[in-house]
């Protein structure tokens, strides 16, 4: 009884892949490649989704200690707060990015005020806006990773005289390891594939803030056919993450 | 105690020698759930202490209140003349500001780093230059004969390496202490015999005082100068391993050391038991009094022996259990204690024991060890 729903979601999930790579001008594929925008949109998109990694890296993995870790009270509300961006809508997430930071934001005023610095419409926004909505990608996978680690390293470390952050830095660390390269890459690919948070607080200027998610949905208009080559090129990069994370949730939990 | 600041009170200021002043002193007070730990423990420098005991009995407890692991809820942990917990004064040290090394149970090695950084680890952590620390690490390992496995993940170790690996790591750091839990419990017997007898000179070599937990009484009696038993929280024994061998005071270690074992009240040469029944004794003793006795020295008959035994009764067999090349019989009775006896099989075979069979007891008064309880 289960078996045709089944065919019919995983038909439903390819079968729309199919089309993509049935449509895709297969002749003229180099020709689009080589269009100035699509090479330009493609090198935003990697710059800007490994730039937000690596601040995801930066503030996610230091979050996510004091989640799995601190026993202070308000964990749980706290870990409920980190979550909210995973189930926000991406353009609420965007405006809610330029009210703060924007050039009359709450905090934005000040920085424009004090050193001229205006975020919107910058690739500095392309990458906030895609950490924004990534990170929580990254917390809860390096949570996940922490909690399942044995604490007890910790205390072996500590009796051998390291201290907190040598403990960290040169046992926890290193153990949750796949942890934090899973959660990286799972963010990698959220922050690539960012569009709403992106248009909503970076706007679309071409080389500065269009990336490829930008770019397909813009050029679909003007010229589907390269559109599609977008896509195929998205889903080319997709296809490299799935390969990345295979053995730790695709291939059901072998290493 | 040394009046004078040892190295110990500024650790800042490098690397403490191991002192002869090192002594463990430790009062230690915690509850857990149910649970309450009462232990008074004293380990003078360069003695091996074991603390045997049946699981649950709060031995690793203890190691972890003194490698500051676990916090007292009162009572005072002091090493040479340095204060390491003393809840009164609201003074802990941190795991990591104490000269107490430890050797966990499954070993605990770091499975991301090789055997040279995992013993390195302790002195790079206490401020050692990387070439300083590896030097260092790489002599340990020297000495625990492991240099060809240097390069080598953890994982690739057997057992007994991962062990030796396990200690050299605890005393790379110079501890004034070093503690072991279940330092054996993870090798399979081949191994352990080999592994106990290094651990021992290991241990001895190194200077500095050491706890040993086990619940295996050859480990305890091979290992260590001093047998501290702990049961139910509470040390119910503290000797040298001849004399807890010779004299148990409770049941449990009683049955470790394989002796027969009675608490009683004694007048003259008789000991009236606690449980019911009279023993006779060869040395006189008043009071409580216990009585100890091998089964090796138990014999077993048919009919009413003939002899000199003065302690003769009949009984019925409750149990066999066929040991190393000996038989070892249950034999109770109504108003005596129940008996442990070794024979041989032939003597089974000869003497038709089985559960229930009908047999007489005798064992001479000279071949009992009677001491006040």
């Amino acid at each position: 009884m289960l078996l045709l729903p089944a065919a019919l979601g995983l038909l439903f999930l390819l079968l729309p892949l199919v089309a993509l790579l049935v449509r895709t001008p297969w002749g003229d594929l180099g020709a689009h490649l080589s269009t100035p925008g699509v090479l330009q949109a493609l090198r935003l998109s990697l710059v800007s989704a490994g730039l937000a990694t690596l601040l995801c890296l930066l503030l996610g993995v230091p979050l996510a200690w004091v989640l799995a870790r601190a026993e202070v009270p308000g964990t749980r509300l706290l870990r409920a707060l980190v979550t909210v961006p995973l189930v926000l809508p991406p353009v609420v997430g965007g405006l809610a990015l330029l009210l703060l930071l924007g050039r009359r934001g709450l905090v934005g005023q000040h920085l424009y005020a004090a050193f001229g610095v205006s975020l919107p419409f910058t690739t500095a926004a392309v990458v906030l806006a895609e950490a924004f909505v990534a990170m929580p990608f990254l917390v809860i996978a390096v949570e996940g990773a922490l909690r399942g680690a044995d604490r007890r390293y910790e205390d072996a470390a500590a009796t051998l005289g390291a201290g907190r952050w040598t403990t960290f830095r040169r046992v926890t660390l290193p153990l949750v390891a796949p942890g934090i390269s899973a959660g990286a890459v799972l963010c990698f690919a959220r922050a690539l594939g960012e569009f709403g948070a992106t248009l909503t607080f970076a706007g679309n200027f071409p080389g500065v803030t269009r990336t490829m998610p930008l770019a397909v949905y813009l050029t679909l208009e003007s010229d589907p056919e390269a559109a599609i080559v977008l896509a195929l090129l998205l889903l080319l990069v997709s296809v490299v993450v799935l390969v990345a994370l295979r053995g730790r949730w695709v291939g059901g939990g072998t290493p | 105690m040394n009046p004078t600041p040892g190295p110990l009170l500024s650790p800042a200021a490098g690397r403490p020698e191991v002192t002869a002043d090192g002594d463990l002193a430790a009062y230690l007070r915690l509850t857990r759930g149910t649970f309450r730990l009462e232990v008074d423990l004293q380990v003078p420098a360069g003695q091996v202490v074991a603390l045997l005991g049946p699981n649950g009995a709060g031995k690793t407890t203890v190691l972890h209140t003194l490698a500051g692991l676990l916090r007292l809820r009162s009572g005072r942990i002091m090493l040479g003349s340095r204060v390491l917990d003393d809840p009164a004064a609201a003074t802990h040290v941190a795991p990591a500001r104490r000269e107490v090394g430890m050797v966990f149970q499954d070993y605990l090695l770091f499975p991301h780093l090789t055997v040279l950084d995992n013993v390195a680890f302790g002195p790079r952590a206490r401020g050692a230059r990387r070439r300083v620390a590896r030097d260092e690490a790489s002599a340990w390992l020297d000495r625990v004969g492991l240099r060809e496995q240097a390069g080598s993940l953890p994982a690739r170790l057997s057992g007994g390496q991962r062990q030796r690996v396990a200690l050299a790591r605890a005393l790379a750091t110079h501890p004034r202490l070093v503690l072991l839990d279940e330092p054996l419990a993870a090798l399979d017997a081949a191994t352990r015999l080999g592994v106990r007898s290094d651990l021992a000179r290991h241990l001895r070599e190194f200077g500095g005082s050491a706890l040993l937990v086990t619940h295996d009484p050859i480990d305890a009696m091979v290992v260590a100068d001093r047998i501290v038993v702990l049961e139910d929280g509470r040390v119910v024994q503290d000797g040298t391993p001849a004399e807890v061998a010779r004299a148990p005071r409770t049941e449990y270690v009683a049955r470790l050391v394989g002796l027969n074992l009675h608490r009683g009240r004694g007048s003259g040469e008789t000991v009236t038991l606690d449980a019911g029944g009279v023993l006779h004794v060869a040395d006189q003793v008043e009071g409580a009094a216990l009585v100890a006795f091998p089964p090796t020295s138990v014999t077993l008959h048919r009919r009413r022996p003939e002899g000199s035994a003065r302690n003769v009764w009949a009984g019925q067999v409750t149990g066999l259990e066929q040991h190393a090349h000996t038989v070892r019989v249950q034999v109770a009775a109504p108003r005596h204690p129940p008996v442990l006896a070794d024979v041989t099989p032939a003597a089974v075979a000869e003497l038709d024991l089985a559960a229930g069979a009908a047999v007489w007891v005798s064992f001479k008064a000279t071949d009992t060890h009677v001491y006040p309880g």
